[in-house]
């Protein structure tokens, strides 16, 4: 009964500060919402990996491959007949048109239960059909429709919960399309293999096992996106806490003469506090239900982009359609139990500790004492090391976002002393009295308002730096491509005749035609694209190498030398001066390296003999083709035209370039997306603190108005104050978010993709910002602002009438 | 024996789409050939696959005594079936192949099972030099009277060489082998008589066995008749060296019965449905079903009437799909040992 | 003429709160005049509506009738801007509870509304600090100030402008007598000086007889 009594009395502060209530209640939904919603994403992009391994067994099945990626099927029948329980599987692309489907080959004789996607189904004759020519295929609906009557394929089948873009079929229906007859891509062995098999080296040399492995090669490859997009979930999530923290705080201060009566009237201490726990984690539950299906919002909304991007980028499939687990929804309201708790256990330890009979002073809690600034420069000034150690010695894309967390904490703890020291600047140059009362009131002001101005400063760090960072890379890029496209047209040949044919009309026709021929091989364990190129002017005036040796194309020409691209150089340490063995011929000399931008695998580049001599069987379909701009257009109607191609076999340099640049954008459509979001918590973070404090600040602004100031007037400099604020916390953003740009940069790029970027500075785009700012700002102050002018005099009178 | 064949074949194909998530099996298609009486089965060639036909086995069973002086049983079984009535190189064969292994010693038994495609080496059957394979398991001659055997699996492999001293024996009408009143059939032939000896390795270790084995070669096309629930099958030695193969199709509430009498002399006569008659003595529980291990049968013509017991009654194939085979001892008016399959419980 | 020479003046005032049914009426058809250089003590019980009047006379607030003139200018007449001005032109405020403007140090306080007014004036600022006692005190802010101390600056402030009129509510009544007194004191004595007309608000019998002239609202009257 004491605890209802009590516990509705401490309620009853919510009702009557509505205000507050809301704060509170949006802060941790727009946190809860922002962070789950970057989880769901990830959860949903996890899942599709994991299915992706799941289909090819990578995750509960140990496998056989080769090094040259390709395992004969003789060795497959010699390890069965040794007594190794193998069963074969063959993987790779299939183009038809535009797109490209990854096709999956299995015998489901042989295959360990469970390789087969749960939910293949057929009736009674598919066995026989799936197995004998023409075979079926299963795709999921969206594939098969997608696919439609695509003739050369086998007929199709949907099936739910396939993965997009996958066709799964008999392991020899498979080798036919794939055109690989007699050959193999993996053995999968089943959990338990018996004992006293003879080792497989014995019997099939070159092939090497590797253990099953959740997810599977694409979540190895696109760990450091989602640690990116976890990232700024975290960062939107503490955020969001800013305003937590501000509503919890000042809720529990404006009740200290509520709990002082409810302890003077025999409440202990420690019921009181656990009531006090009690109605945040209500609070949390509710925010948290919001949060998340705000979050379910967010992510919807947002998954298509990222579907695009790990599509466009690693090639990874991610089905556009949440499904979310009820894991996912209990993580999201239990993080905003967790960050209510983390929110409210300053106060609630300040409340353990406090005296019962200590007096009411509602503006205590955030009169930060000079200590306490202090205290936090001391800690920023900390970070601020911590951050050039990490800078100078940090390895890996672990340490990269540490340097980023560490950067931006340390700003953000340093702002209210920066600002605060600014502000003390302005008010001793103020002469007169009225700018001199607005400095020294905005400085007094000022602990009340930093957690949202730390809030604001940590969007337009944010901003400013991933800002730059997207609009150098883009530069970088859009420069990138003209020198990579070097030739006007790009053809494609159906076949290996018809491409001798077509280089022969080519030849009479256009400036120069290049081969554009490569195999996938494994090179140091991972598998790398072997490009072989034409000794041609082309190259040695375009080709966009970073680091190069002497004679460096008639080394590669002559077959000694090999271009790596960046992402190998750095991932294996391949400069100039450094050997790599390739299948087939090791000790070839790394004569440059170039860079290769949106593309996470390695990529190396030998003479084109070279090529032809290593993998004989390598396509020669692809050509590139220079000739005088004014005449590539009318090349390309008539090659489709003599040689019957279809359109997309011909594509000229502007439509890859639009496609590239398509791609680009997409890639940081959600990192802009959730920048922005960002941006808007914090402006709603500012919003919510003026209005709390409008209310407390009455006994501030009466004495002045009364002293002869009208309200518009001070209603102007409200606003005035949370302008000029705004102004500030972007000045001092700025280099910030140029930091943070440099870290992304130099340190989480390199990590993450394996490239390094030169930086450009785009100040109109911080003019563009701290327009949003200030409207930011502006908007925030707006409203109360308004409130203040259209107050009743009576309601300012109130104030010298009453203590406060 | 091709009723035993086809619907073993049958839920075989059964388990092994629903294994991999097919349900359902289909008909197949026409175009099968089916056996013919009168025609004349021609050696070493009939010893290999006859792929135009929808089933075919290899069904090798050994009553062996170890160097300990226990009783021990071996099977070996190499199934054969077709989607269509064709073959070829590569995995486009339509040919499907299984396998069975069984080892049973009076308190163990051990089964495994393998399953391949046709066309790509992984198993096969050659006539000449003869050698059935799939896997790592093998039974291969120079000829079909000079065979090592071999099978491995959790627990247990096997190897044994078999010489056979006595003439194939051609079931039925010189091997056309009626299964139903309405004129089911298959070819059917066996080699009633190996001498074996061999190793066995067991998890307590290599024990060196001697007996005999009993190897039956069928092959057809044609399904049980509708209502063939399932089939006792025995293949008895007794110890004046006369030989028996028998079974019972069990339909409703009656049986079709069938077999083959061999004489000492390697003479064979087939046996008319109801001739053979075989009851079931004593049940047990295995593998939560109840089957009879323990039978009284009586062919009167040859004035047999003897009772026959599981060696170990925990034969219990868990194989796809499931059933029992293992030795057992004859007992009553003649003595001997023998082999015993159960399918339909 | 006669009216010129009141520095405040009130003529037929009426003020009432709430609405409909629960409309209280607190006083109406209020009329007195101070002049310049008078002091004046308004008396009444509590919730007689004193410190409403003072308020209104002040222009903080707005009547529901009559007019209030503050040094010639009839304040009903003025919109908010010029109603402003005339505060920090003309009027100097005591309240009980000091409102001090809390970011600005005690030597800002003290002249803040004489800068407002554009009437800096150092030498009478420099005066009044001693006077009031708080020399040495100009960079303490209000927090750190005890009530009389507090108090002493509030009237610096009122004073340091030079208005016609002083209005102070209950400029003791958060102080204990001793300094109650002290401020009293200097008050008196710094209106005086000045030639301000005074009017205090109190309810204290002992304090309204150091004023010469007295009036005592009760029951919406002026006697």
């Amino acid at each position: 009964m004491m605890y209802r009594a009590a516990l509705s009395a401490l309620l009853s502060h919510w009702l009557r500060h509505k205000v507050q209530l809301a704060s509170l209640l949006l802060g941790l939904a727009l946190a809860t919402a922002l962070w789950s919603g970057v989880q769901a994403i990830n959860a949903q992009a996890r899942d599709s990996y994991d299915r992706a391994a799941a289909v090819l067994g990578q995750d509960r099945f140990a496998r056989l491959t080769a090094a040259d990626g390709v395992v004969a099927q003789a060795d497959y029948v010699a390890l069965r007949r040794a007594g190794w329980p193998v069963s074969p599987m063959i993987e790779g692309r299939l183009r038809l048109g535009e797109d490209t489907w990854r096709v999956l080959g299995i015998d489901p004789v042989t295959a360990p239960k469970g390789v087969a996607p749960a939910g293949m189904r057929a009736s009674a004759a598919d066995f026989a059909a799936f197995i004998r020519p023409p075979g079926l295929a299963f795709g999921a609906p969206e594939t098969v429709a997608a696919l439609g009557d695509q003739p050369g394929l086998p007929p199709l089948r949907g099936l739910e919960g396939a993965l997009p873009g996958l066709l799964i079929m008999d392991i020899g229906i498979a080798q036919a399309l794939l055109n690989m007859p007699d050959q193999l891509t993996a053995l999968v062995l089943p959990p338990e293999v018996g004992a006293g098999l003879p080792p497989v080296q014995t019997i099939a040399s070159g092939l090497v096992l590797t253990a099953p492995r959740a997810g599977g090669d694409i979540a190895r490859l696109t760990d450091s996106f989602h640690l990116n997009l976890t990232a700024f979930g975290l960062l939107s999530f503490a955020v969001g806490l800013f305003i937590v923290h501000a509503a919890i705080g000042l809720g529990f201060e404006q009740r200290r003469p509520i709990f002082r009566t409810l302890r003077a009237l025999g409440l202990p201490l420690a019921a009181l506090c656990l009531l006090l726990a009690v109605e945040v984690a209500l609070l949390a539950l509710v925010a948290g239900v919001i949060g998340v299906a705000l979050g379910y919002g967010v992510a919807a909304a947002l998954l298509p982009d990222v579907a695009a991007t790990l599509r466009g980028l690693y090639g990874a499939e991610v089905a556009g359609a949440l499904t979310l687990s009820p894991a996912w929804w209990l993580g999201g309201i239990g993080i905003a139990l967790v960050g209510a708790a983390a929110a409210a256990a300053q106060s609630l330890w300040r409340l353990w500790h406090m005296p019962i009979l200590a007096p009411a002073q509602p503006r205590a809690w955030a009169r930060a004492s000079a200590r306490a600034r202090v205290l936090q420069m001391l800690v920023a000034a900390v970070l601020g090391i911590a951050a050039l150690a990490l800078a100078r010695w940090g390895q890996g894309i672990v340490a990269g976002f540490a340097l980023l967390g560490v950067m931006l904490l340390g700003a953000a703890l340093a702002l209210p002393s920066l600002l605060a020291a600014l502000l003390a600047g302005a008010a001793r140059l103020a002469r007169r009295p009225l700018p001199q009362w607005f400095w020294a009131d905005t400085r007094q002001q000022l602990p009340g308002l930093s957690l949202a101005l730390m809030a604001l400063m940590l969007a337009l760090a944010a901003n400013i730096g991933v800002g730059t960072m997207v609009a150098s890379f883009r530069l970088t890029f859009t420069g990138w491509l003209d020198q990579r496209l070097t030739s006007e047209l790009y053809i494609r040949a159906e076949t290996e005749d018809q491409a001798v044919q077509l280089r022969d009309w080519l030849t009479q026709r256009a400036d120069a035609v290049l081969p554009i021929w490569s195999v996938e091989r494994p090179v140091l364990g991972a598998p790398v694209r072997i490009y072989g190129i034409a000794d041609h002017q082309a190259y040695r005036d375009n080709w966009p190498l970073i680091a190069a040796a002497p004679g460096v194309w008639a080394a590669l020409a002559d077959g000694s030398g090999v271009l790596v691209n960046e992402q190998l150089a750095r991932r294996q340490n391949l400069w100039p001066g450094a050997t790599l063995a390739l299948p087939g011929k090791a000790g070839l000399r790394v004569v440059g390296v170039y860079s290769d931008y949106g593309n996470p695998q390695g990529q190396v580049m030998i003479g084109v003999d070279l090529l032809t001599t290593l993998f004989p069987d390598v396509p020669r379909l692809r050509h590139a083709v220079r000739i005088a701009p004014d005449k590539a257009a009318a090349l390309a109607r008539e090659v489709r035209a003599a040689f019957d191609l279809p359109a997309d076999n011909v594509t000229d340099q502007a439509a890859i370039k639009a496609f590239s640049l398509g791609v680009f954008e997409r890639t940081f459509t959600v990192t802009a997306a959730l920048n922005v979001l960002t941006l808007g918590v914090a402006g709603l973070a500012l919003l919510l603190s003026l209005l709390t404090l409008a209310q407390m600040r009455l006994p501030q602004l009466a004495p002045v108005w009364a002293l002869g100031l009208t309200r518009a007037q001070l209603a102007r400099l409200e606003l005035l104050r949370a302008l000029m604020l705004s102004a500030l916390v972007l000045v001092l953003a700025v280099p910030v978010g140029l930091a943070l740009a440099w870290a992304l940069l130099e340190v989480v790029n390199v990590a993450a993709f394996g490239w390094q970027l030169p930086m450009h500075v785009f100040p109109a785009d911080w003019l563009r910002l701290g327009a949003l700012a200030l409207l930011a700002g502006g908007l925030a102050a707006l409203w109360p602002a308004i409130r203040l002018a259209r107050m009743a005099p009576a309601d300012l009178v109130k104030v010298f009438a009453h203590e406060r | 024996m091709s009723a035993r064949l086809a619907v073993l074949l049958t839920l075989i194909w059964v388990s092994l789409a629903q294994a991999q998530g097919f349900a359902g099996l289909g008909s197949g298609g026409d175009g099968f050939a089916t056996p013919r009486r009168g025609h004349v089965l021609s050696f070493p060639v009939d010893h290999g696959a006859h792929p135009d036909f929808r089933i075919e086995w290899w069904y090798l069973t050994a009553n062996l005594t170890g160097a300990d002086g226990r009783d021990y049983g071996v099977q070996w079984t190499l199934f054969r079936t077709a989607l269509s009535p064709q073959d070829g190189p590569g995995w486009s064969s339509p040919q499907i192949w299984f396998a069975h292994a069984g080892l049973t010693t009076p308190d163990r038994h051990f089964a495994a099972e393998r399953a391949a495609r046709g066309g790509i080496g992984q198993a096969g059957v050659t006539a000449d030099p003869f050698e059935a394979w799939i896997d790592d398991w093998q039974m291969a001659g120079p000829d079909l009277s000079n065979l090592s055997v071999h099978a491995a699996g959790t627990g247990f492999t096997y190897t044994l060489d078999l010489v056979a001293d006595g003439p194939l024996t051609l079931h039925g009408d010189r091997g056309y082998s009626v299964k139903s009143e309405t004129g089911q059939a298959s070819y059917y032939y066996s080699q009633p008589g190996y001498a074996v000896q061999g190793t066995l390795s067991l998890p307590e270790g290599p024990v060196q066995v001697t007996g005999q084995a009993w190897l039956d070669r069928e092959w057809s096309s044609q399904p049980l008749a509708a209502d063939q629930s399932g089939w006792d099958w025995v293949s008895l030695h007794f110890d004046d060296g006369t030989k028996l193969m028998g079974f019972q199709l069990r339909q409703g509430s009656g049986a079709f019965t069938s077999g083959t009498w061999i004489g000492a002399d390697g003479v064979a006569q087939p046996l008319a449905n109801g001739a053979l008659q075989m009851a079931p003595l004593s049940w047990h529980k295995v593998a939560g079903r109840k089957l009879p291990v323990s039978w009284a049968v009586r062919l009167p013509e040859h004035g047999i009437d003897v009772t026959i017991d599981a060696v170990n009654p925990d034969a219990w194939m868990g194989v796809t799909p499931p059933y029992w085979e293992g030795p057992v001892r004859i007992s009553g008016a003649q003595s001997g040992r023998g082999y015993l399959e159960m399918t339909g419980y | 003429m006669e009216q010129q020479a009141d520095t405040l003046k009130v003529d037929d005032l009426a003020k009432s709160f709430g609405r409909g049914s629960g409309r209280v009426t607190l006083f109406q058809g209020l009329s007195f005049s101070v002049a310049a250089g008078q002091a004046v003590a308004l008396t009444g019980e509590s919730g007689s509506g004193k410190s409403t009047l003072l308020h209104l006379c002040a222009g903080l607030d707005v009547p529901d009738a009559g007019r209030v003139c503050v040094a010639g200018q009839d304040l009903s007449r003025l919109r908010e801007p010029a109603r402003a001005a005339v505060r920090r032109d003309r009027i100097g405020l005591v309240f009980q509870h000091f409102n001090l403007v809390p970011s600005l140090n005690v030597a800002a306080n003290l002249s803040f509304q004489a800068r407002l007014a554009g009437r800096p004036d150092a030498g009478w600022c420099d005066e009044l600090t001693t006077r009031l006692g708080l020399a040495g005190l100009e960079h303490r802010y209000p927090e750190q100030l005890s009530g009389g101390q507090q108090q002493r600056v509030a009237i610096g402030r009122a004073l340091a402008s030079r208005p016609d009129l002083i209005l102070a509510d209950e400029p003791t009544g958060n102080l204990d007598q001793a300094s109650g007194d002290a401020v009293m004191e200097l008050l008196l004595s710094l209106v005086a000086q000045t030639g301000a007309a005074l009017v205090m608000v109190t309810h204290s019998e002992r304090l309204a007889g150091r004023l010469p002239h007295r009036l005592h609202l009760a029951n919406g009257r002026l006697a």
